[in-house]
């Protein structure tokens, strides 16, 4: 080192120190991105856990089990005057013939409380649905039908392998004897899983094979709907007003912190705010979708508003300076410019306040959607409850047969809340324009 | 301190009353004529506040019908700041304030009673960047037209979009794309397409802030050869960092300096024979 000419050793020296030091730099960022991908992976490792769960767990709920009977439909028996009328035929004893068929079925039994247990096979909700099928085909009266009907929930569980028939007797729900009762059914070719169209037709129920989402689908599309109507044009305005209109000082300084700390506020505060005021002060009625989207849209419009502003912030002020440069007024420089441009942005805030509101339970408990409800609802002012709570409610019941609902259930929001993701990035790429 | 302060004003008001062509040195009071006769913008003691920082100090400029006015200076000099208030673009920046008199054809644009709108209508404005909106490029030069309602029918929008885009020079290069975007062009005709934007409203002055500075030498010239057509009709009033683009389009150039208005006069009389030791100091490249 000390023998080299002067000139020369500065640039060598620097040359040398660069290379001692670049193999330490890379090692640095090689290991910086193995622990990036490891992140990656890791995350993506307990999503895939997630779905596979849920999946494993619900898939079977789309499915239902049937049991295949002939079932005497005796003229005498449901419409003993031949009339005809759909009145007559609706008020017959659809449970009677439904025991019957049983009972014909099963000649050896005869002790009452074996009896009990046979009729337990099918569901309570069977004899409804026979009344159905003959309101729809009234030429089956007089005949002998060979009818697929609903299984009770116990027995669709055996059927679906999720009650171990190898455990002992007592530690089973389903006894021994409808055990021998299924078996036979099976080998006689009388047990058959369908697709379960009742999952999406019906509201919730107490029966978990007659329990169905429609409701809880109904009241969450109200709600929403309604949310998204109030939350986007609030916020957006709110957003263009502080951003591009107030006069900057110490109020909408005041007001931008309390729009920020709101978006971090726990929601269930939002539902004792709504049953406070919008119950409690304005008399809205509870368990409503139009009370339940109030209580939303408070709680999406920080979001909204936060990412709305961002996104007006993002567009560059040269085009405002353009429109008010040809003579344009405040209100068409935003409207004809600056609005279009930053919609993506607003689009993606509203669609992920939206999807935080389509998943929100807690603030909802407090307004009285955790009412059990069977209608579906049809209006903004009908009583009804929204997925996630439905969730919560089945997740909450005793009977087997309703975990693989709840998974369900969970498999159901999710796709919608992926669906609305989806309409977000698609709707970004749609109105994106470059400048 | 006070006392040299004011020696050194008494003694370059002396100077300057003695009409002699001795050079002023340290004075701050404008050396030449800034008044012409049949001024279509008249400003007089324009003082721009930005908060408490005073921008703008005591600026008395005209600008004549007819003609091109350029201003030059270093940056921070104010001749931005100056042109954005000729159409009240600084009222959009906040704490921005703006003191004297400014008339358009003997109207108070800072009147309280007028409204900015039309007069951007009349005073038109071309920026830095070019920044024509991100729609096509007959949206661009119909919007202004349309906002103002200046046409009654499709036809004659059209034809006022072919004569804006042959006057700004760029219908020959669009006319078979109108529909296509505005930002597509390059930057050059971006510019030109701004022009064409501003001048389909029929202004009666147009501002420029720097319009050739994102631009390459070819597409500067075509734009400085534009300029000089466009006076025919228009006032045109020009900030620009090239001493060359000034010589070269204005008829008339102002210096201003840390936001006083050293000298103004003669383009060529302002580049040959400065009278102020900053504005020579500046032409000739000592600084700036």
């Amino acid at each position: 080192m000390t023998d080299q000419t002067p000139a020369s050793a500065p640039h060598k020296r620097t040359i040398d120190a660069v290379n001692a030091s670049l193999k330490r730099r890379r090692a640095k960022e090689r290991r910086f991105r193995r622990l990036g991908a490891a992140a990656v992976a890791l995350g993506l490792l307990f999503v895939a856990l997630l779905f596979a769960d849920i999946v494993g767990k619900g898939h079977t709920a789309f499915q239902q089990t049937y049991i295949k009977l002939p079932v005497v439909l005796e003229r005498a028996q449901i419409d003993p005057e031949g009339s005809g009328s759909a009145e007559v035929i609706a008020r017959a004893n659809y449970l009677g013939i439904i025991r019957a068929a049983l009972r014909a079925h099963f000649p050896e039994v005869t002790a009452r409380r074996d009896k009990r247990a046979l009729y337990q096979m099918v569901s309570v909700g069977a004899p409804q649905l026979l009344r159905d099928r003959v309101l729809a085909d009234p030429a089956l009266i007089g005949t002998t039908a060979e009818v697929w009907l609903l299984a009770d929930d116990d027995i669709d569980m055996v059927v679906k392998g999720q009650i171990d028939r190898t455990l002992p007797e007592s530690k089973r729900r389903v006894k021994d004897q409808t055990l021998g009762w299924i078996e036979r059914l099976e080998s006689e070719g009388r047990i058959t899983k369908r697709f379960n169209t009742i999952f999406f037709t019906n509201g919730t129920s107490r029966e978990p094979e007659l329990a169905g989402i429609a409701g809880a689908l109904a009241g969450s599309f109200y709600t929403l709907a309604l949310t998204l109507l109030l939350s986007f044009p609030i916020g957006v305005g709110a957003a263009i007003y502080l951003e591009e209109f107030a006069p900057k000082n110490r109020w909408t300084d005041l007001i931008e912190v309390n729009i920020n700390n709101l978006a971090a506020v726990p929601s269930i505060v939002f539902g004792l705010l709504g049953l406070a005021v919008f119950i409690g002060i304005f008399g809205v009625p509870r368990s409503t979708p139009l009370v339940a989207a109030l209580v939303l849209t408070l709680m999406t419009l920080p979001t909204i508003i936060i990412s709305s502003r961002a996104a007006l912030k993002s567009v560059p002020p040269s085009i405002r300076e353009a429109a008010l440069g040809v003579g344009a007024s405040s209100l068409q420089t935003q409207f004809h410019h600056v609005l279009p441009l930053a919609l993506p942005g607003m689009l993606t805030g509203a669609i992920i306040g939206m999807a935080q509101a389509l998943g929100e339970t807690a603030p909802l408990l407090m307004i009285g959607m955790i009412a059990f409800i069977v209608d579906v609802p049809a209006g903004f002012t009908d009583p009804a409850t929204v997925l996630p709570v439905q969730i919560f409610l089945w997740a909450d019941s005793p009977e087997r047969a309703f975990v693989e609902r709840t998974s369900a259930a969970i498999m159901v929001l999710l796709a919608f809340l992926i669906l609305m993701n989806l309409a977000a990035v698609l709707l970004r790429r749609r109105f994106e324009r470059r400048w | 301190m006070i006392t040299t302060v004011e020696e050194i004003q008494r003694s370059t008001s002396t100077a300057m009353r003695s009409g002699e062509l001795a050079r002023v040195r340290e004075s701050r009071e404008t050396v030449g004529d800034y008044s012409v006769p049949d001024a279509r913008m008249r400003c007089r003691d324009i003082e721009v506040w930005y908060g408490d920082k005073r921008a703008i100090h005591g600026v008395n400029l005209d600008l004549g019908r007819n003609e091109v006015l350029s201003m030059i200076g270093p940056s921070g000099c104010g001749k931005s700041t100056f042109l954005r208030c000729l159409n009240r673009m600084n009222d959009t920046i906040d704490g921005c304030r703006v003191s004297g008199s400014i008339q358009l054809d003997g109207e108070e644009i800072y009147d309280r009673a007028l409204d900015p709108v039309p007069l951007r209508a009349r005073v038109g404005m071309v920026f830095q960047k070019p920044n024509p909106f991100p729609k096509s490029i007959y949206e661009n030069v119909a919007y202004g037209p349309r906002i103002h309602g200046l046409t009654t029918s499709k036809a004659e929008l059209d034809a006022l979009v072919e004569t804006s885009l042959r006057k700004a020079g760029l219908w020959d290069e669009v006319k078979d794309r109108l529909e296509a975007p505005g930002t597509g062009l390059s930057g050059g005709q971006q510019q030109r397409l701004c022009i064409a934007r501003t001048i389909a409203v029929s202004p009666e002055v147009i501002l420029m802030d720097e319009p050739c500075s994102a631009l390459d030498p070819i597409a500067t010239a075509i734009i400085e050869e534009l300029i000089d057509e466009l006076r025919a009709n228009y006032s045109i009033a020009i900030v620009t960092h090239s001493m060359q683009q000034a010589a070269r389009v204005s008829q008339r150039t102002a210096y201003f300096h840390l936001g006083d208005l050293v000298e103004v006069g003669e383009t060529n009389q302002i580049f040959t024979n400065p009278q102020h030791r900053l504005t020579e100091d500046y032409i000739t490249g000592r600084f700036g």
